[in-house]
């Protein structure tokens, strides 16, 4: 039997959970936590890891969100167990064998995981998610009392577009050369509707915000354009723009290694290639 | 207060990966060495925080010799002294590692009051290592931090980062807390600070590394994106064919 953590803070990734589960077995049981005072991550595992003491599941399968490698993690201390998360594919046996992610997806890893259950969550993206995903959540109850509990929330107000959810986002590197420099960024990016990302350089840099950083450790994004301007393409900003269905990039270096994996590319300084092309789409547009 | 941070020595990538010829490494032979973005983030916070309420800060990893200068890095910052845990170069697997920073803090002649780690190693990416430090510690434990505050009483108000807004945990101390970039906007070593950390204390131990149950076979690139990019041309002159691009994407 295969226990899949039903975490729902996020459908889709608990949709390829499954999708993920059933590559290695028919008989799922669906597991989510009721607990009336709120997320608690180690009460929840309290209750998770109850409940595969009890069935005895021969793989715990998380989904990859931020809850799903919380959860699995506390179980996997409470029950002492290895744990593999992040994990493209894997194949039952003794030991089961996995591919897991490395880099935030730069790199993948072969491992062998000597345990059982073996605990694993799923990279998201990986697999396509269970269309069918029918399958009848069980919610066990957590214990009352839990050593960290989310006590509070406070809604941030952002103002425009989302980088997360942006259709467009313009972003600049170590390129644009200074904080004042981004004005011909914000600018391209007014005129496309656009959110305007950064690459880490910049970020530590102090020329932008952290909220506007695209990267392994700022935000991933998945816009229909990403136009990538003086960003040379290192892996940490990569593995944040991966899901860009398309890329262009803006860099004077025929070399940057950010063109292996653009559409498009145009080789110049930013500082005139951007303000050229605001020009034209305001030509294009009449005014 | 006392805050320990625990480190863990990573390769600064560029752009394209290189494995070594037995797979099971990236070939660092032209590459730098950095700690995990999260973690420049755990030590500029435990810097900050000794700075304004006083106590003691305390840098660990568990690394090959040469994460000396990793050590020696987040001395420079403002770290007063660093523990190394020095393995032969042989990566550790979760279980191993948190097993040895436990044995680590034990020893510890003051417990600390906060063991701070990144939410994620930038390169393994395993997501356990400080929850499993805790359920050995018998500590509380909240992850993904990008908000600290030392509350009136003591405890520690604890923000995450979630779609919308930001989540909030207070816990007591002790406590293990693992941080995201963003929590702070990391400092620059000094020349004065290079040099004072050349003369803090470091102390160095050699922990055995049992059998690894989360069990690297190999490592292998994921196939490259096989993208052909469209040259639009050079400089402003590119601009008409971006703009022909745009429309054709139906973005004007």
């Amino acid at each position: 039997m295969i226990l899949v953590f039903a975490d729902r803070s996020d459908d889709e990734l608990y949709a390829q959970a499954l999708a993920f589960a059933r590559t290695l077995g028919d008989d799922l049981n669906a597991v989510g936590v009721d607990d009336p005072a709120g997320y608690s991550p180690d009460g929840w595992a309290t209750a998770l890891a109850q409940v595969t003491r009890e069935r005895a599941p021969t793989v715990v399968v998380g989904p990859g969100t931020d809850r799903g490698n919380e959860v699995l993690a506390h179980v996997a201390a409470m029950l002492d167990l290895p744990m593999a998360a992040n994990c493209v594919q894997a194949a039952a046996g003794d030991p089961l064998t996995l591919t897991r992610v490395r880099w935030g997806g730069s790199l993948l890893e072969e491992a062998r995981l000597h345990g059982t259950p073996a605990l694993l969550t799923v990279a998201p993206h990986a697999v396509a998610a269970d269309v069918a995903a029918d399958t009848e959540i069980e919610l066990v109850t957590a214990p009352t009392t839990a050593s960290a509990r989310l006590s509070g929330h406070t809604a941030t107000v952002t103002a425009g577009v989302s980088l997360a959810d942006a259709d467009v986002v313009v972003s600049g590197g170590r390129g644009v050369g200074s904080a004042e420099g981004f004005a011909v960024i914000e600018e391209l990016a007014a005129l496309l509707g656009a959110a305007v990302g950064c690459s880490r350089a910049v970020t530590s840099a102090g020329w932008r915000p952290h909220s506007d950083q695209v990267g392994q450790t700022g935000t991933k994004i998945s816009p229909s354009l990403y136009i990538a301007c003086g960003i040379s393409g290192a892996t940490q900003h990569m593995a944040g723009c991966k899901g860009a269905k398309k890329l262009m990039a803006i860099n004077p270096d025929n070399e940057a290694s950010i063109f292996a994996s653009a559409d498009y590319a145009v080789f110049g300084d930013l500082h005139e290639v951007v303000p050229a092309i605001s020009a034209e789409i305001r030509k294009a547009r009449g005014g | 207060m006392n805050v320990l941070v625990c480190v863990k020595r990573v390769p600064l990538t560029g752009g394209k990966i290189v494995l070594t010829d037995d797979e099971r490494a990236i070939s660092t032979r032209h590459l730098g060495f950095t700690v995990s973005p999260h973690e420049e983030c755990g030590v500029e916070e435990a810097v900050r925080m000794i700075e304004q309420h006083g106590g003691s800060s305390a840098v660990l990893t568990l690394g090959p010799p040469e994460a000396e200068e990793q050590l020696r890095d987040m001395m420079a910052l403002g770290i007063d002294r660093a523990v190394h845990l020095v393995t032969d170069g042989e990566e550790w697997d979760p279980q191993a590692t948190a097993q040895a920073i436990v044995d680590a803090i034990r020893s510890e002649p003051e417990p600390p009051d906060l063991i701070l780690f990144g939410n994620e190693s930038a390169d393994a990416g395993n997501y356990q290592v400080a929850i499993r430090v805790a359920h050995k510690l018998g500590l509380p434990t909240v992850t993904g931090v990008k908000g600290i505050e030392i509350q009136g009483d003591g405890q520690l108000r604890l923000e995450q980062e979630v779609a919308g807004g930001r989540d909030v945990y207070v816990v007591p101390t002790p406590a293990v807390v693992t941080v995201k970039e963003g929590l702070n906007l990391p400092r620059y070593p000094s020349v004065p600070g290079r040099l004072r950390a050349k003369r803090k204390p470091l102390e160095a131990s050699t922990p055995e590394r049992p059998q690894p149950k989360l069990e690297m076979v190999k490592l292998t690139l994921p196939p490259g994106s096989g993208k052909q990019a469209q040259v639009l041309g050079k400089g402003a002159d590119a601009a008409p064919a971006v703009v022909t691009v745009l429309d054709e994407l139906g973005l004007l």
